[in-house]
């Protein structure tokens, strides 16, 4: 389960760093990965898988993720096993975006050899010795020289917990776990975000063919002296399968939970290595000491119906020899109260078009229209504050082709999809009723924060 | 194209252009060397930076070394880490300047700061020079011993780091007898980690010359040390955890309640979110259910296992990053393929979402394929002809071929050609390309769709079919069913017309068939076709297509029925398309779960070499080369083809246990050695003839010589007759082989070249196997595809129960055989080996 070689490198394929940790690995590892990643369009795929081997050029086996667009890179030689080595990727990127606040290729070249000591300490020799940023901290020992935050505020992934004028402390998750506030204090806080990616694909007719909700619970805590956290969730939640299965001679079928049918049943989940389940079977709560940094509390999946937050309507037609039209009709199927943010609407238009004129709705703000002609693309974005819940809105499309076309023409268009944001929404109902923290002293009332967002996944809608 | 190396490092603006830069770091360094003033930490801080930042980006710095070790002196510990870095990475380059180090890193293996302690313990192990190990041993030695954890954990990975510089040093200082007791003792459960780590590594290292070792790596496997960890395995960290599941991989359990107990204890760690120890478990529980020894029993407990894993898989799937859902889909699509009856009601879950990465939704395809019942087919294939139409176009193919390949599993296709004829009209390009190929496919298996394809197929322009493979099936079809397409003799006249700017010799040599199966049927329309076929043909560059028109010229010649007889005989469905890969190597990739080898999909002896195959080294000693059925398969009848389900998921030596219980017919089982009865018969015949073998050796040494391949050389001795008698109808079951393979010490190794004539004969596994088996020695195991085999086999003594394991590898190219050989009376392995040699020899010998 070694690895030979770690790094990471900028999109341009300069390394930001680079550890060897068993030499065995030739030289020119660096340069072999990237030309293999830039060029494997050769091969006929689009991206390279993140697993590869170059057999014919040094018989080492590639590893890489790609991290706000750096790809971290870890090589090997033996045959070990790739989950372990991604999720170790991964953890990597976790670890040191705990440390820096933020993570980009300026944060880490500004902050290298503190990667270095962390690389140093994550692995040895090639096996992982830990990547917890909790006992990392008493090995590290250079300060973390933190970006201004004001710099990344277009990116800032705080953003999207941001509802309207609820504001929400948008620098907190961007601070590092280790860097002393400027005002030489730490705030005694905690966050516990519920965020759900929803897949949906619907039929030409508007019937839902598949839907799944990919649920997180993360947390992040900024709490002195980790003291214990009990969360507690829905009590009618359900989860699809009993909770442990017993082996035996006698019984080899899973034991089931008979599941009633109500409250919020989940296909499956899985939960941090720090969460104890005592009194989980019992009253759905998850007690744990939250190491430091940002770490997912529990996975969850879910196929249970839910209501999509958007219906979505498309129509294209034949108007005359080479003109066709396209309307496109979204609504917002959620509370008033919500507002949805960065929606995009996007739609493959047939090949042979050439031009594309758009008509939005009298008074429509804050939306754009694009053609993308490279890759016949339409795309209609709605900026933030424009969908309520249960608005409507309407996109009419008149579009010019090149050639005269015979067939089908839904054949050649579609599907659409959209992404979106919804803050302070979870579709799948689950909640975290409370959020007790062992307490230290009778004064002692740290922030907590319980923050909800639906996310977009793949959500298609055929035509 | 890939640019040249050379040029392929794109220039950054940090990266200074010439040697100048370093120069001035070392005259800034030399000059901060001895400085006390105050702040010169912080000065040397920046310098350090900048040195590291240069070797990060793969300038040489080697050579401030000296100005480096110098600023060394310092109590700051992030200059010391930095100082460390460095030193670590340029010490092997300079072994002479690296003696400097050894001062200040061996006082501060002494300082009072368990931090420093380890952190310099860390770095000396990692200078990599030879001559400087013995400076190794002291501060290793008190790491060891050292009351901190921290430096604990630390010395344990140096001894591993010191047996790769060496190995002797190490051994002989016997640290691997303080790891293991470490390992058994310390508090720290990441010390126990890295002592099981570094345990295994040098253990497997040591095995291939040490019997010692053999047994010390056997040892961490037994029962009462898999319980000590898996007891505790919560104390350790999920990486930890992972370590210690791969050893619980190899133990081979005593009984059912053993099974049942290692299975509960680990259920929950199915649970968990990191997808590399969920696989590390599923592992376990695949192969503990493989070692279960009633069958009954086995194919619950497997079907209960697929159904628990199942769901915590899925989740992992979806909750991580698109690499890592790469990597557990990998795993789903090994085991979907394995057991599609398990995942058929699951297929939903392997639509593909618009924004996955290609290489996801190629895994996608393949096990919405592999599980198309009949209860899901309609839904599958509806949803995969949604894709046809996908902007991605290697998608769109690939989902097509996925629809045909549906098609060609079903018993029931009529939907199915329905869609397929249906992606015909949508008129693009690639989609007619790729469903023509499917049409050809659907046709040779199920001829009697022929008139609902024929009509469509006959509609389309060869015009617009511009790839080779589309053309070669669109010509082919007008061949096959030229009597019910009216215009074939005119759309292949057209295109013979066109030979010269026909670039694909595949689609020439197609031309030729079909202008020879249109003249059958349509003699006076096509003759005159054909005649210009042929002699573009005769007159064609390419050899084959040269080959072929010349042939059917010929044969025409000689009599027009049986150029028919040869060329288009009566139609004949295909009953089954030949599998790309063998079920023997299915199974060893099986075996090879959680690893690199499902990724791939190829298993590790394809692309790594021994050395490197890491934590499976034990299993792949023997439980993942598969049992050869092929030996049987002559002899047993349709049995073989009713391997149902179930039977996929039991890894071969089981399935043939299986075979043998559930049919009440032994004859599966047994029947290789029957076969052994009469080819020891053959061989007595073979010893009786000598003289008549002589004269056969030599002429085929004068067939060599008459095509020049200058094999003058005499002939190989033959070595003396063998003294050895050999039982000619030993037995031994797999599982026994497999206990003693890894009980007994190897006796003996060996390398033997192999004749020409038998690297000929050795094109498949099975002919050695044949021939071995003539000379009383039997293959219990086989696997592997030119240019590498590997065999195991095994025979016994003909008085006495006394075995001769022995693992064989051959490579063709090299035409090299190793063979190691085990034997339970190690004084006669030599006699034996003689006897291998000897019978290996006249492998491919008339």
């Amino acid at each position: 389960m070694m690895i030979s070689q770690f790094f990471v490198l900028s999109q341009r394929g300069d390394n930001i760093v680079f550890r060897d940790y068993r030499a065995e690995v030739p030289k020119g590892s660096t340069e072999t990965f990237f030309r293999k990643v830039k060029f494997w369009k050769e091969d006929g795929n689009a991206e390279a898988p993140p697993i590869f081997f170059s057999l014919n050029v040094d018989g080492v086996n590639y590893f890489h993720v790609k991290v706000v667009g750096l790809y971290f890179v870890a090589t090997t030689r033996v045959n070990v096993s790739p989950s372990l080595v991604l999720e170790l990727l991964q953890r990597i990127a976790r670890v040191i975006k705990d440390y820096l606040g933020v993570l980009n290729e300026d944060s880490f070249r500004k902050n290298f050899v503190l990667v270095y000591e962390l690389l140093d300490e994550v692995i040895d020799f090639g096996y992982v010795q830990t990547t917890s940023t909790e006992v990392l901290k008493s090995y590290v020992f250079n300060e973390p020289i933190v970006i201004a935050p004001a710099r990344l505020q277009p990116i800032d992934p705080a953003a999207i917990f941001t509802q309207g004028a609820k504001r929400m402390p948008g620098t907190a998750v961007t601070k590092s776990v280790v860097a002393n506030d400027p005002s030489g204090r730490r705030r005694e806080e905690i966050f516990v975000d519920i965020i759900e990616k929803i897949s949906v694909t619907f039929s030409s007719s508007g019937y839902i063919l598949t839907s799944e909700i990919d649920g997180t619970i993360q947390m992040k805590s900024y709490l002195s002296g980790n003291p214990e956290i009990r969360i507690a969730l829905n009590e009618d939640l359900n989860i699809g399968r009993g909770g442990r299965s017993v082996y035996g001679i006698a019984s080899f079928t899973p034991y089931y939970r008979s599941s009633s049918g109500s409250g919020v049943i989940l296909d499956d989940c899985n939960f941090h290595e720090s969460v104890r389940l005592d009194s989980f079977d019992s009253d759905r709560t998850l007690s744990l000491v939250p190491p430091d940094g940002e770490f997912p509390v529990m996975n969850y999946r879910m196929t249970q119906e839910f209501k999509p937050p958007f219906h979505v309507n498309t129509l294209i037609e034949e108007a005359g020899r080479l003109k066709a039209e396209v309307i496109i009709k979204i609504r917002a199927e959620f509370p008033s109260d919500i507002i949805a943010n960065t929606i995009t609407v996007q739609m493959p238009l047939p090949n042979f078009t050439s031009r594309a004129s758009f008509e939005l709705e009298p008074g429509a703000a804050g939306q754009k229209t694009d053609f993308k002609e490279s890759n016949k693309m339409l795309e209609w974005s709605l900026k933030k504050a424009s969908i309520v819940g249960g608005a409507e809105h309407t996109l009419r499309a008149k579009l010019t082709f090149s050639q005269e076309f015979h067939g089908n023409i839904t054949k050649e268009a579609g599907p659409v999809s959209m992404t979106f944001t919804i803050p302070m929404y979870n579709v799948s109902k689950l909640q975290v009723k409370y959020l007790q923290i062992a307490k230290k002293s009778s004064s002692y009332n740290p922030y907590r924060w319980v923050r909800y967002v639906t996310q977009a996944n793949s959500y298609v809608a055929r035509i | 194209m890939p640019p040249p190396a050379a040029s392929s490092r794109y220039p950054s603006p940090s990266q200074p252009s010439g040697k100048s830069e370093v120069t001035d770091l070392k005259s800034q360094l030399r000059q901060l060397a001895g400085s006390r003033a105050p702040g010169v930490d912080d000065s040397k801080r920046d310098l350090f930076k900048k040195v590291i930042s240069y070797m990060t980006i793969g300038i040489d710095v080697s050579s401030v070394f000296g100005e480096m070790v110098m600023c060394s002196a310092t109590s700051d510990i992030v200059l010391k880490k930095m100082c460390y870095l460095y030193v670590g990475n340029y010490a092997k380059g300079n072994p002479d300047l690296s003696l400097l180090t050894i001062n200040f890193l061996q006082r501060d293996c002494k300082d009072e700061d368990p931090m420093i302690r380890g952190l310099a313990l860390r770095s000396l192990c990692s200078l990599r020079v030879p001559n400087l190990v013995e400076y190794l041993l002291g501060p290793l030695g008190s790491g060891l011993k050292d009351n901190n954890s921290y430096v604990r954990t630390i010395a344990v990975t140096g001894v591993l780091k010191l047996y790769h510089i060496s190995a002797s040093t190490c051994i002989d200082a016997e640290f691997p007898a303080t790891l293991k007791s470490l390992m058994l003792h310390d508090s720290d459960a990441q010390v126990v980690a890295n002592c099981l780590a570094a345990l295994q590594e040098i253990w497997s290292l040591e095995a291939s010359h040490s019997e010692e070792a053999c047994r010390e790596k056997e040892s961490l496997l037994s029962k009462p040390l898999i319980y000590y960890f898996l007891n505790r395995i919560k104390e350790f960290n999920e990486w930890a955890q992972c370590l210690i599941l791969e050893l619980a991989v190899k133990y081979v359990p005593s009984d059912s309640n053993d099974i049942f107990d290692i299975m509960n204890l680990l259920e929950d760690r199915l649970q968990h979110a990191n997808g590399a120890v969920v696989l590390a478990t599923v592992k376990v529980f695949l192969q503990l259910t493989l070692s279960m020894t009633d069958v009954h029993q086995q194919v619950c407990a497997i079907v209960s296992v697929y159904e628990r894993i199942k769901s915590p898989l899925l989740t992992l799937v979806s909750s991580g990053s698109p690499e890592q859902s790469y990597a557990i889909l990998s795993h789903l699509h090994l085991l979907v393929v394995r057991a599609p009856f398990i995942f058929a009601s699951d297929y939903k879950h392997f639509y593909c979402q618009y924004n996955e990465p290609s290489y996801v939704k190629k895994l996608k395809l393949e096990m919405l394929t592999a599980i198309a019942n009949e209860s899901n087919t309609y839904e599958i294939v509806t949803e995969l002809c949604e894709y046809a139409a996908n902007v991605d176009i290697e998608i769109a193919r690939e989902s097509i071929r996925a629809v045909g390949k549906i098609a060609l599993q079903q018993y029931d296709v009529n939907a199915i050609v329905d869609r397929l004829l249906q992606f015909l009209e949508m008129e693009k390009d690639y989609v007619t390309a790729e469903t023509l190929v499917l049409v050809k496919d659907l046709l040779r298996k199920h001829p009697q769709w022929s008139h609902d394809c024929i009509s469509v197929v006959g509609g389309i322009s060869s015009k617009n079919i511009q790839e080779p493979k589309a053309k070669a099936a669109l010509i082919w079809m007008l061949g096959e069913y030229a009597q019910d397409m009216s215009d074939a003799p005119y759309i292949l006249e057209n295109l013979i017309e066109n030979w010269e700017e026909e670039h694909s010799a595949e689609v020439r040599l197609h031309l030729l068939t079909a202008a020879m199966k249109c003249f059958f049927k349509r003699a006076p329309e096509t003759q005159k076709a054909l005649g210009i076929a042929l002699a573009a043909g005769i007159a064609d560059f390419h050899q084959d297509v040269h080959d072929r028109a010349l042939f059917y010229y010929r044969v025409l010649q000689y009599d027009v029925h049986v150029a028919e007889s040869v060329v288009s005989p009566p139609q004949q469905a295909v009953s089954a398309f030949a599998d790309t890969q063998s079920s023997e190597i299915k199974d060893r990739i099986f075996d090879e779960f959680n690893s690199l080898s499902v990724i791939y999909q190829k298993p590790s002896y394809m692309f790594t070499d021994k050395e490197h195959r890491g934590p499976f080294e034990f299993s792949e000693e023997l439980g993942s080369t598969s049992i050869t059925p092929e030996v049987s398969s002559d002899i047993v009848p349709a049995q073989q083809f009713e391997a149902n389900d179930k039977d996929l998921l039991l890894s071969t030596d089981e399935k043939d246990d299986n075979k043998g219980l559930s049919s009440n017919n032994c004859s599966a089982y047994t029947a290789p050695y029957e076969s052994s009865n009469i080819s020891s018969q053959m061989q007595e015949l073979a010893i009786s003839g000598p003289a008549a073998s002589a004269t056969t050796t030599q002429s085929s040494f004068d067939f060599d010589d008459l095509l020049g391949l200058g094999l003058s050389a005499a002939p190989a001795p033959t070595p003396s007759p063998p003294l050895l008698k050999l039982n000619p109808r030993a037995s031994l079951d797999p599982r026994a082989f497999q206990q003693k393979w890894r009980q007994l010490p190897i006796s003996l190794t060996q390398e033997y070249s192999v004749n020409p004539q038998g690297i000929a004969a050795l094109t498949v596994p099975q002919s050695l196997i044949k021939h071995m088996q003539s000379h009383s020695i039997h293959c219990i195991a086989s696997g592997g595809q030119s240019p590498n085999f590997k065999f195991f086999f095994f025979a016994q003594k003909e008085a006495e129960p006394s075995d001769y394991l022995t693992e064989c590898i051959i490579n063709s190219s090299s035409a090299k055989a190793q063979i190691k050989v085990k034997a339970d009376d190690q004084s006669t392995s030599q006699a034996f080996a003689t006897v291998f040699e000897t019978a290996l020899s006249k492998f491919g010998m008339p």
